[in-house]
């Protein structure tokens, strides 16, 4: 396996000079898709004179009608979700089995991504300071989402043959119809479901993050690196092949390792640039409240600011896409509940904690200094933003990046595998295929323009929300019962701690 | 206090040595044996969804290795010893899992064997026999 790496690398450094055009023919063919792509998706309707996308709608009402519908168990259950995590009620006799605390590991490193870097940096480009509000009023929404769409992944997974299982939308929107006398339809809504997260596994979670990753690294290059982003990509490729075919786990496990440190150490320095910016952060918060509610300065106004909060907040934390109820999916246990609970941490860390923290560290920059960014957008803007006080930082922001552009890419590879399995079953050689298509993909993504790549990649993750949010309005009384039979169960001292 | 004493055995050479002696002092005192294995395992380790979706096969084949090549063999010793004797496997974090089976099986003493790391080995990684004496409820007997 070294071995074909160290030849991929040679062969790329031979092609240099001769290659350097590739990037921008590349790009004169994806630049029109995508622009189709995107108007699909993202029909718009005009309200009060700012383009609404349906689909955006969509999420928003169903994060509001979840909330509402399970009694505000963003709040209520916070304080449960924390003890499960911290293991007070799990049972000694089912230590071995995948933890609480795993799971949800699993699942952050699949969300924290380039998008609590980069996404914030173009939500606040586009919809001004105040997306920062919404986009933290998305990620509370949010929370209620990932309750009911993990504690149905974990209700509705299969067991394999073998033992492993594979849960996720497609899983419980086609057995989940099922018991409601709708089978045919349940059917229909898993395969496509199925179809989506596989082609979405390919934007989102790779294209998007592997682009990223080759703008921060460029960045800290001094642009020693443009034209090449071929190059980079295909040393990206070689890596995931490595781990998602070549099967060297110890890649996975040291990047799985190394990610929730990087997540600390970025929030560290982060604050740190907060506060020594300090003169500038009652006027940042102000910003975002008057931007939240006057909209001053955004096209679409107070709707506009508030529809790219939304997009991006969706985007980063991935809440009403349903993939992270394939990686929730993995956990055993006798109440599928506990695991949504748990999952409701997620965007949580996500969204309110480490996307706010970006969105601080770029408001109380622009605060100080509106030009500081220089024209820059994405992870380049908030890599300029920790620049203007820690002039090293850009160098461990880079390796950060990356690390975290991977560590999603991995998951999202899982993600996309277990659509591609629910279509084609789970034969070797099929798998194969797939993993191959993704490795190619991680190298497209650093040729093409930052542009083409997030409409085609928010356009396919949107789409997958139609589907799963349709089953979970469908399912939600299930999830409801469940819930309220176990809180009962809880208060009533029936479900024991282990550990107080 | 019941005659119950736990056998905390990892499959080494130090274990070996422990199940012997047990084995003798058992004997002798009519005590009964209770012979756990504990496979190292943390709740906070961070895995990749691959590991997780798999997990629960390859507990279920851990336990049964250690069945298999280390705790039925000791078993079949001391009851060839005419002792009478049990056995615990659990996942967890070695020194506190002992401690709480020997708790849970009133053991009025824990018997382990100890792998004989010295320096740098034992000063990264710990010894279990060397925890176990820091932290057990009940005496602790380790055999060298």
């Amino acid at each position: 396996m070294l071995r074909f790496i160290s030849s991929l690398i040679a062969l790329v450094l031979l092609c240099l000079p001769a290659q350097a055009g590739i990037d921008e023919s590349i790009n004169n063919v994806t630049a029109p898709i995508a622009t189709l792509i995107g108007q699909i998706v993202f029909f718009k309707i005009t309200v009060f004179g700012a383009g609404l996308p349906i689909v955006v709608l969509w999420l928003v009402v169903g994060a509001v009608f979840f909330t509402f519908y399970m009694g505000f168990v963003n709040l209520r259950g916070f304080k449960h979700a924390i003890q499960l995590v911290r293991g007070d009620y799990s049972d000694p006799n089912s230590a071995g089995e995948v933890s609480h605390f795993q799971a949800l590991a699993t699942a952050v490193s699949g969300t924290v991504g380039i998008g609590n870097i980069g996404g914030v940096a173009i939500a606040v480009t586009i919809g001004g300071a105040g997306a920062t509000f919404w986009l933290i009023v998305a990620g509370f929404l949010g929370m209620s989402t990932k309750f009911v769409e993990c504690t149905l992944g974990v209700k509705y997974r299969q067991e394999n043959a073998d033992g492993s299982v594979s849960g996720g939308p497609m899983y419980y929107l086609r057995k989940g119809f099922e018991d409601r006398g709708m089978a045919g339809f349940g059917r229909f809504m898993g395969t496509f479901y199925a179809i989506g997260i596989f082609v979405g596994a390919l934007g989102i979670g790779n294209m998007f993050q592997s682009n990223q990753a080759y703008v921060q690294l460029n960045t800290v290059a001094g642009g020693a690196l443009d034209g090449y982003g071929w190059a980079v990509g295909l040393i990206l490729a070689g890596v995931v092949f490595a781990v998602i075919i070549g099967g060297i786990k110890s890649i996975a496990r040291v990047t799985e390792k190394v990610v929730p440190f990087m997540a600390i150490f970025y929030c560290f320095f982060a604050i740190i640039v907060i506060l020594m910016n300090f003169t500038s952060i009652p006027m940042a918060i102000s910003n975002i409240f008057t931007g939240a509610f006057t909209g001053e300065g955004v096209t679409g106004g107070v709707l506009g600011a508030l529809i790219i909060g939304f997009q991006r907040a969706v985007f980063s934390n991935e809440a009403g896409i349903g993939s992270a109820s394939i990686a929730h999916a993995a956990v055993r246990t006798n109440e599928p509940v506990t695991e949504g609970y748990v999952s409701l941490l997620e965007p949580f860390i996500d969204t309110i904690v480490i996307c706010t923290i970006t969105a601080l560290v770029i408001g109380t920059s622009q605060v100080a200094d509106p030009n500081f960014a220089d024209g820059a957008t994405g992870v380049a803007m908030t890599s300029a933003a920790f620049e203007r006080q820690l002039s090293w930082f850009p160098l461990p922001l880079a390796f950060a990046a990356l690390l975290f552009a991977f560590s999603t890419m991995i998951s999202w590879s899982y993600y996309g595998l277990k659509g591609w399995t629910y279509l084609f079953g789970e034969g070797e050689f099929g798998q194969t295929i797939y993993k191959l298509i993704f490795c190619a993909f991680v190298a497209l993504g650093c040729i093409v323009q930052l542009g083409p790549i997030l409409d085609i990649s928010d356009a396919l993750v949107f789409l997958i929300c139609v589907p799963n949010i349709l089953g979970l309005y469908f399912l939600a009384p299930i999830v409801r019962r469940e819930m309220v039979s176990y809180m009962a169960r809880l208060d009533s001292g029936e479900i024991k701690k282990f550990k107080s | 206090m019941d005659n119950v004493v736990l056998l905390a055995i990892d499959g080494s050479q130090g274990s070996e040595r422990a199940l012997e002696h047990v084995s003798n002092r058992a004997k002798a005192s009519g005590a009964k044996v209770v012979v756990a294995y504990v496979i190292e395992w943390s709740p906070y380790s961070f895995n990749t969804p691959e590991e997780n979706a798999q997990r629960h096969t390859r507990r279920e084949s851990e336990i049964e290795r250690a069945h298999g090549s280390v705790v039925e063999p000791a078993l079949k010793s001391l009851k060839a010893s005419g002792i009478s004797c049990d056995s615990v496997v659990m996942h967890g974090p070695p020194a506190e899992t002992i401690n709480s089976i020997a708790t849970e099986q009133k053991a009025a003493q824990i018997v382990i064997g100890r792998r004989g790391q010295s320096g740098l080995k034992s000063l990264l990684f710990g010894s279990v026999a060397g925890n176990l004496i820091q932290t057990a409820t009940v005496p602790v007997m380790v055999v060298p």
